[in-house]
């Protein structure tokens, strides 16, 4: 029996820490800059507040980018459905949303949550089977029926809910901050910051230790290998849109909180800081995409602060500036 | 000898080429079938089609006496055809065991056939945790066949395995390739190495332009030069 190459060194797979450094790079560098301590504070707190939001929105759609190929620019819709569906709940219980206890406001804040994500996933599960179906494949047809979806979507909210802004206070117990010293820390983005990290975590536990994890990541390597292993790959899509349009949904709920209001076409701040979020990542790449929303995050807030007139742009600079550095985002997963 | 797998006028198109012109080929059961041609003849996508990659536009393929043409890839590999492309395509972000219990589906991994594959591929074994992006070509494409092998499979279609390797590498697989068929393995074999094709070859079809030129036994073919020139351009001995 011939020992097959078995005497050829294997290169040690390299861990690549840049990407992960680059943020606390960023950070650190922004001290001198913003000169006091407690406003960086502050901006870091609330730069990884607002990545977190930006992360839960954008995980779904590089995981479907990845595994299905699929440009969804409707991915929008669902948060913007998440936040209404939200106000279903939090209308009712006004009171309760604004009684002096936690365990009451969390009692109407969970049923919220957890309703918008299954409407969202619902709704991701019509369209992944009316708008999507048709067109894999050919990216122009998808860009122009998920655009179309959500025009529809905005304009059937409208119809709904009226063109006004409707508020969405933040329950009692979420206001205020956590003083440390001089620095104040809002309680809200203390919770964003731990949704952020639990939906992170739960995704990296189910790609990385579960069979279905083991099935999507090879699945946005290669989906017709995956096909010839014997595995019905558009299950797995679905399952995925669903997954990725529920996590649009909390999404919505947070931002909406965070924002304190909802309106049909708040999805459209939202859509270039999750493609920006989502290209800067690589493709399908989750820790990617965990990093890129940081950063757009933290160049949205510290360049806020530093040079406000740079904040239309700052994003898109950050994107030709990665893109420079690693043209097919900070993590590459796929070969497309 | 029964034959496991038949195509009867199989055509297949791809855009508005009409790659295959209707295919007709048996694969006899326990043997080891050549597909030879030149680049472009269509070999790829005759295994492609087989394995419904490709989906034929007419024509009847049967696996066991089951018409599996219209059939998604899925269900094909489910009927238990493994498929070797000629890319290879492991999975470079998974480690090679994550990618052998994709391939083992829904069973266990069976520790005897790991045994077994690990005695032709040891480097399989040793770099059982380490990512398959860093392995070699050589040890990706022994990872590429042992995916094919890990669960018993009745038909192997295994698309250029030895392309791009070293002779070293290419000798220890035409050695696991011989001895995957003494186990009673039915193959469906391309190859351009004809060194490889006499080794292993029990019958041979030669394809040309999308159909099939030449049928035969595999050792006739290697002992008539001039019909190897007429058929694939170049004699066996020019291209060992």
């Amino acid at each position: 029996m011939t020992e097959l190459a078995a005497s050829d060194p294997l290169p040690k797979p390299k861990r690549d820490l840049a990407p992960i450094l680059l943020p606390v790079a960023l950070a650190l560098a922004m001290i001198p800059l913003v000169g006091s301590p407690s406003t960086w504070l502050t901006l870091t707190a609330a730069s990884l507040a607002m990545g977190m939001m930006i992360f839960i929105m954008a995980s779904g759609l590089t995981l479907v980018f990845g595994l299905m190929d699929v440009l969804n620019f409707g991915h929008g819709a669902f948060i913007a459905v998440g936040a209404y569906v939200a106000t279903l709940v939090f209308a009712p219980f006004a009171a309760s949303v604004q009684a002096d206890s936690l365990w009451l406001n969390l009692a109407v804040l969970a049923p919220a949550a957890l309703l918008s994500m299954a409407v969202s996933g619902a709704l991701g599960l019509v369209v992944e089977r009316v708008l999507i179906l048709p067109v894999y494949g050919q990216h122009l047809k998808q860009i122009l029926m998920t655009t179309g979806g959500l025009i529809v979507a905005e304009q059937t909210l409208y119809a709904l809910w009226g063109p006004q802004i409707i508020p969405m206070p933040l329950p009692a117990s979420l206001r205020g901050s956590f003083i440390l010293g001089d620095v104040a820390i809002a309680k809200y983005r203390v919770l964003a910051m731990l949704i952020g990290l639990a939906v992170f975590v739960a995704i990296q536990l189910v790609l990385n230790r579960t069979k279905l994890g083991l099935l999507i990541r090879a699945g946005v390597e290669n989906r017709e290998m995956v096909e010839a292993l014997g595995y019905r790959i558009r299950r797995l899509f679905l399952g995925v849109f669903m997954t990725g349009s529920a996590l649009a949904g909390l999404g919505g709920v947070m931002w909406a909180l965070y924002r304190e209001q909802v309106h049909a076409s708040m999805s459209d701040e939202l859509t270039v800081l999750i493609f920006v979020v989502v290209i800067i990542g690589g493709l399908g790449s989750i820790g990617g995409c965990f990093i890129g929303a940081i950063l757009v995050a933290m160049v949205a807030n510290y360049g806020g602060f530093l040079v406000p007139k740079l904040a239309l742009v700052s994003n898109i600079l950050l994107m030709v500036a990665v893109l420079m550095w690693r043209p097919r985002g900070l993590y590459a997963v796929t070969s497309r | 000898m029964t034959d496991l797998l038949k195509l009867s006028g199989v055509h297949t198109h791809i855009g508005r080429y009409h790659i295959l012109q209707g295919i007709d080929l048996a694969v006899p059961q326990g043997q080891v079938t050549m597909l030879l041609g030149r680049n472009g003849a269509g070999k790829t996508t005759t295994l492609r089609t087989i394995m419904g990659l490709w989906q034929a536009s007419s024509g009847e393929i049967t696996l066991g006496g089951t018409r599996i043409e219209s059939l998604a890839t899925p269900d094909i590999a489910r009927l238990g055809v493994g498929y070797v492309p000629e890319s290879m395509a492991v999975f470079s972000d998974l480690t090679v065991k994550e990618n052998l219990v994709l391939a083992a589906r829904d069973a266990a991994m069976d520790d005897r056939q790991l045994e077994w594959i690990f005695g032709f591929f040891p480097a399989l074994r040793r770099f059982w945790l380490s990512r398959a992006g860093s392995l070699s070509g050589g040890q990706k494409q022994m990872l590429s066949i042992a995916r094919a092998i890990i669960e018993p499979r009745k038909l192997l279609l295994i698309d250029e395995p030895t392309k791009g390797l070293a002779p070293a590498i290419v000798m220890a697989l035409i050695e696991c390739l011989k001895e995957i068929k003494r186990k009673g393995a039915t193959i469906l074999l391309v190859e351009q190495n004809f060194f490889a094709a006499r080794e292993l070859g029990d019958s041979v079809l030669v394809m040309d332009n999308g159909t099939i030129v030449h049928r035969g036994e595999m050792a006739a073919l290697a002992a008539d030069v001039p019909l190897q020139e007429r058929l694939l351009g170049l004699s066996l001995e020019a291209h060992q």
